[in-house]
């Protein structure tokens, strides 16, 4: 079980009060994470990647482990504490703007 | 009993705003969508049920939302705006290709016969119809390949496709208004465009008289008389009597003629409001004095009006899309200002009150007249 921190807005939006909490197999990449996720809540596409260029909107931003994984490739698999439920993968919206 | 509905989106949110048909007390709602950038909401003319909304933000992007029971329950539709075939570029503000990359929906205008049917004007210009009740939507693109679309060039705020007219008597023929590009016809519903700016001049580009190039901020028509339509330009108020073709100026003596709204009274199709705004590098009321002007010989002579409206340190603007007219008789006229306050006057425009004071910036207002 994969767990998920979403920001405030896109927990509103898809209407989740807490973490999110997946199903994915053994292995599992952040592509297939956000595959996952769109899938699950599909009010949810659009607002992390972009849907034509499947890229990572500019001021989101991925969290795991005490890590910075937004510019990992999106088919690296996840770390294996996150696969293992044990930390949280967080999406993060960038503190910019006011 | 009638009464009116107005939808009203903003910089943190959209709010509805409910009053029985004399207009007198006013309920507010909201905030919906909160945080959310609320470009514009607008309901069908044949379903008021059914509302569309464009939300958005800098972090997540787009999303449309949409009411069917008149702003109670929300729902978020397709949000996948997808340019036809390999978009191209436009201009960017030093004159270099600029690929076109699709950044929000500024503006949304329902079918005037089908609640299923909207049309999305969208930044970088474009324009979108979704025939499902905004679940996919199809770009209309022989407007950006019709031919002037690579000497397109951003306004300050974005290259957007801000303004939609539908022709009422003509299914077929929609106008939009594109910043800084001008406005385009189409006769084939949507198929083939082109520009229709004979007559603008604009000292502040290179050919003032140029085909495109044109900072169009509003245009506005009577369903009446599609024919003829009023426009806003950066600087300069202009008619049109042949659906475009030719235009010619009527700032006559209005104080300023740079702002961004125009209007048409819902019952007089010569009457026409617009908010003058001190100059493109001033963006407030001159002498700090908020006031609607509004002329009832179809341009030229402008009276202002100022009752009930603030007459001193007013410095507030009154964007493209935040002013409006319900269909009551008589006229209602609203408008919306970046300091928050919605303003209402039930006598068309002879006197005005404040809806509310508070709200975050104002960006669109709508009116909805219910049975």
């Amino acid at each position: 079980m994969i767990r998920v921190v979403l920001p405030v807005h896109l927990r509103v939006l898809a209407g989740v009060p807490g973490e999110l909490t997946l199903e994915l197999g053994p292995g599992a990449t952040l592509r297939a994470l956000l595959d996952a996720i769109e899938a699950s809540y599909p009010m949810l596409r659009g607002t992390i990647r972009d849907q034509v260029t499947q890229r990572r909107r500019d001021l989101v931003r991925f969290f795991a482990c005490a890590r910075d994984l937004s510019n990992e490739p999106p088919d690296h698999p996840l770390p294996d504490l996150v696969l293992a439920g044990t930390e949280p993968f967080f999406i993060v919206g960038a503190i910019a703007g006011g | 009993m009638s009464s009116v509905r107005l939808l009203v989106g903003t910089r943190k949110g959209a709010f509805t705003l409910t009053s029985e048909g004399n207009r007198k007390k006013w309920e507010v709602n909201g905030p919906l969508f909160g945080g959310w950038e609320i470009y514009h909401l607008k309901g069908s003319p044949v379903d008021p049920n059914r509302i569309y909304a464009s939300q958005s933000s800098g972090w997540f992007g787009q999303m449309i939302q949409r009411s069917d029971d008149g702003g109670r329950t929300w729902k978020a539709v397709g949000n996948k705006f997808a340019y036809d075939g390999v978009p191209g570029t436009h201009q960017w503000y030093d004159g270099t290709p600029h690929p076109w990359e699709f950044k929000r929906v500024w503006h949304l205008e329902p079918s005037l016969t089908d609640p299923e049917t909207v049309y999305a004007g969208v930044e970088d210009a474009a324009l979108f119809r979704s025939s499902d009740g905004g679940l996919s939507w199809t770009e209309l693109s022989g407007l950006r390949s019709h031919g002037s679309g690579p000497r397109w060039q951003p306004g300050a705020g974005g290259m957007c496709l801000h303004t939609i007219l539908l022709d009422p008597g003509d299914p077929q023929r929609i106008f939009v208004a594109i910043s800084a590009a001008g406005v385009f016809r189409t006769d084939d519903g949507g198929r083939t465009w082109r520009p229709i700016n004979r007559g603008l001049r604009s000292e502040y580009i290179p050919d003032p008289t140029a085909e495109v190039g044109h900072c169009v901020h509003r245009i506005a028509m009577h369903r009446s008389r599609p024919q003829v339509l009023f426009m806003q330009k950066h600087w300069d108020v202009m008619r049109s009597d042949d659906a475009g073709e030719n235009w010619r100026e009527i700032s006559g003596n209005l104080p300023s003629d740079f702002g961004f709204p125009i209007e048409v009274h819902a019952h007089e199709p010569e009457t026409v409001y617009v908010v003058p705004i001190k100059s493109d590098a001033e963006h407030y009321p001159p002498e700090g004095k908020l006031r609607v002007y509004r002329s009832r010989a179809g341009g030229n002579e402008w009276e202002a009006l100022a009752k009930g409206l603030p007459q001193r340190d007013c410095y507030v603007n009154v964007l493209r899309d935040a002013m409006t007219v319900d269909s009551l008789d008589s006229c209602g006229v609203y408008f919306g200002t970046t300091g928050g306050q919605v303003y209402a006057s039930a006598d068309a425009g002879d006197s005005w009150s404040a809806i509310v004071h508070d709200l975050p910036a104002v960006v669109s207002v709508e009116a909805q007249t219910l049975p």
